[in-house]
């Protein structure tokens, strides 16, 4: 017998343990993308609910009612107002904070008067307990004819009860509305049923009030004569309506909701935020956090990163000595374990900072952050909120980006999008190690690793040019469209490991997986591209060096400069030579186009090819020679330009295919790769001349 | 009756009016319905958004934004 599928949305406020409840559910059977052509706003996931039904359940974003302020609450909305949508649930759960029941309520009454079957999950009834705040959950769910289950999603508790809850649901009668919105506009939502041709009067009601709701033709026209024949102003009706939904609200929490004094809980918030939200150490706390987050990324990360570099050499050297000599052990020594060694290595660091960024909005942190400098950054044409895809930047610009959707103003929110990616992310992060590794000791510097402190140099850089681009954009960008910071500043909360962990095995699975595809076809791609010639211009050489000494290193090298990889980066050679990079950093730049991280595999990759004793790849690239002085060729000019370059320009191809998704013009991908590439440029440009 | 963004840190009001529709809508779908219980609780530096309790729970708006809602004062309890 085939089992039964069914499909349950998730929703509620932000902050209401959302997320905790999807992990509680799925565990690890979730489908997140984070790239082009794969739904991104929805997570979805798996849920085994009895022996002959499965879920697919389905997590929209935090939204605080149906009438959507910002995108990410208008994904909400289409889903669960358009029966005709592909994850239209069968039963939606509304997860509302026990210490929240007011404002929690609101979004699911409105749920209910839309006809959907619907379960209430109310969570962290134990802090609500802490804070002298008891609901009489049965009075509740009488009260709301709905079915109330206390869950704590965090310790995975009353997760089967609510289950069973979902099941029951299915098959639930439609029952009466918990307002009647027929009864306050009478005459009028019968009306606006006929004209959209459906009978469900809140979603006309909605309707009526120019909620644009997704899967309908709607016949505009009439409805807004039916709002005049009335003399209904739609922003007026919805205010009267939210108005009457609270006060009926406002009833059932007095019957059900007993409230006594707060203890501890909002105390230890209170104080907490006495030193994190203080004029002055408010700024130092959080600059000394980002200063420990950069520390920590560089020095905690180093072990495991030393492991992973040994394994790699290690396996390099069985492959090449298991697998018969020839043309195949070649290319999978040189060509692709070269290259993903390259990208492994970095898995550490990448680890460290999606749990810094995880852990830093977990706790409410970001909110109070968010806070401190709505001020300062709307002096730049920026959001309070926009320091939350500010800091995301530093670990990837593709999430960092779509998480701009909170903010509602379209200005504020296109200038955060444009200046992002200037943040320096994870995949910069390889680059940065790379190169600093070679050209600065590891040495302390007053006490702290020299290495961390240009690192977060980087940062730092990174960090400024995004302000000062969005400060310039804010007066090219015209708008004449309010901008908003309305926002709930959460109480502290120690963070839920298991979801800090999830985030993290996610982030490095997209990492290794998609970035990987990329780096083993381009390394491939490489290898054929330096290991041959056109013509019979290697047996030339190989005739040309014969018999004199040295010959194997002058053969090498002279072949690779022969080959069709040699022959692209030559041809480059003069555009970049201003800048102190060859024609090999030539090849990385124009592979690491598809990916930053692209680099440090083909600058590997293109070392090893000819090379035939196997090395981290470090200790090569510290080999490599100018060929004109003789001196080592990674100097600090060479590598702080290099760095620059990278800190700039926009090379990576799904943060462009997000922004065009984001803006829905490829106008604003084309200014942005624009921009930064000129940027690169001359800040390379400028400090190589300087430097050398 | 005052605006909310003079309000001192610790004061305690009601919520009466809001003087702009968009701004009203906003916040009345945040529970900040007339007679709703607030209290100032923090206020960011550099004239930044103010903090008020709002059915408990701490709610950020801009300062400016504050200075369109109008506030009944109670007197402690």
């Amino acid at each position: 017998m085939t089992k039964r599928q069914i499909k349950i949305a998730l929703a509620g406020n932000p902050n209401s343990g959302k997320t905790t409840l999807f992990n509680a559910f799925t565990g690890l059977k979730q489908k997140v993308g984070n790239y082009p052509g794969i739904t991104v706003e929805k997570k979805t996931g798996k849920s085994t609910f009895s022996a002959d039904i499965d879920a697919k359940i389905i997590d929209l974003p935090g939204a605080y009612s149906l009438f959507p302020k910002s995108l990410d609450e208008e994904v909400s909305q289409q889903v669960l107002c358009n029966n005709t949508d592909e994850d239209y649930p069968n039963v939606t759960v509304i997860i509302a904070d026990a210490t929240n029941l007011r404002r929690s309520i609101f979004l699911l009454t409105q749920v209910i008067d839309l006809n959907m079957n619907v379960v209430l999950a109310l969570n962290m009834v134990d802090i609500a307990t802490k804070k002298g705040i008891i609901v009489n959950v049965d009075l509740l769910s009488e009260a709301l004819g709905i079915q109330v289950v206390a869950i704590n999603a965090r310790k995975r508790k009353g997760i089967d009860s609510l289950k069973e809850a979902i099941v029951n649901a299915l098959d639930e009668k439609p029952r009466k509305p918990f307002l009647d919105v027929s009864k306050i506009f009478k005459g009028v939502i019968e009306r606006a049923n006929e004209i959209r041709g459906i009978e469900n009067n809140y979603a006309s009601f909605l309707s009526l009030c120019k909620q644009k709701l997704s899967g309908e033709v709607i016949n505009r026209c009439a409805l807004n004569q039916l709002c005049k024949k009335h003399e209904i102003i739609p922003e007026r009706a919805q205010a009267k309506e939210t108005v009457k939904r609270y006060k009926a609200i406002d009833k059932i929490i007095l019957s059900t909701v007993k409230k006594g004094a707060p203890v501890g809980r909002y105390q230890f918030t209170k104080r907490v935020d006495d030193l994190l939200i203080h004029p002055v150490l408010g700024y130092v706390v959080f600059l000394s956090i980002l200063f420990l987050l950069f520390q920590a990324v560089f020095s905690w990360s180093a072990y495991p990163m030393e492991l992973i570099d040994g394994l790699f050499t290690d396996l390099s050297i069985w492959t090449a000595n298991a697998m018969p000599q020839g043309m195949l052990n070649d290319l999978v020594v040189n060509g692709i374990l070269a290259g993903l060694g390259g990208i492994v290595i970095f898995v550490p660091q990448i680890a460290f900072l999606f749990a810094f960024i995880a852990f830093l909005e977990d706790t409410g942190y970001m909110a109070r952050v968010s806070f401190i400098t709505d001020k300062l950054l709307r002096g730049v044409g920026l959001n309070g909120r926009s320091i939350i895809p500010l800091l995301s930047g530093a670990a990837c610009a593709v999430p960092a980006i779509m998480s701009a959707r909170t903010i509602s103003s379209w200005k504020e929110r296109l200038i955060t999008i444009m200046v992002t990616p200037l943040m320096s992310c994870s995949a910069r992060l390889p680059v940065y190690t790379l190169i600093i590794a070679m050209i600065i000791p590891a040495e302390d510097f007053l006490g702290f690793n020299l290495q961390g402190l240009v690192l977060m140099i980087f940062y730092l850089i990174g960090f400024v040019s995004a302000i000062v681009v969005a400060y310039l954009m804010k007066f090219i960008i015209k708008s004449q469209e309010r901008s908003y910071y309305i926002m709930e500043m959460p109480s502290y909360k120690i963070p839920d490991w298991k979801t800090v962990i999830y985030t993290i095995v996610e982030k490095v699975k997209v990492f290794l997986f998609d970035a990987g595809k990329i780096i083993i076809a381009v390394s491939i791609v490489l290898w054929f591209l330096s290991s041959f010639a056109p013509g019979n211009k290697f047996e030339k050489i190989e005739q040309q060096w014969a018999g004199k000494s040295d010959a194997e290193m002058h053969i090498a090298a002279d072949k690779l400069e022969a080959s069709y990889a040699g022959m692209i980066g030559k041809t480059i050679e003069p555009a970049i030579k201003p800048l102190g990079f060859d024609w090999k950093i030539g090849i990385s730049l124009i592979t690491s186009f598809a990916a930053r991280e692209v680099f440090v595999g083909t600058m590997s990759t293109i070392y090893s090819v000819g090379d035939d004793n196997i090395q981290s790849i470090q200790e090569r690239l510290k080999n490599v020679k100018n060929q004109d002085t003789g001196k080592a060729f990674f100097t600090p000019a060479v590598g702080v330009s290099l760095m620059l370059f990278y800190a700039f320009a926009m090379q990576c191809m799904s943060t462009l295919a997000i922004v065009y998704r984001e803006t829905k013009h490829w106008k604003w991908p084309t200014i942005q790769f624009l921009y930064m590439g000129v940027l690169a440029y001359l800040s390379s440009f400028i400090a190589y001349q300087i430097l050398s | 009756m005052q605006k909310l963004a003079n309000l001192a840190i610790g004061t305690k009001g009601e919520m009466r009016s809001i003087s702009d529709s968009d701004l009203e809508q906003k916040l009345l779908e945040m529970g900040c319905t007339p007679g709703e219980k607030i209290e100032v609780v923090r206020k960011a530096p550099f004239g930044g958004p103010v903090a008020i309790l709002v059915s408990s729970y701490v709610l950020t708006i801009r300062k400016e934004d504050a200075m369109k809602i109008d506030v009944k004062l109670l007197k402690d309890d």
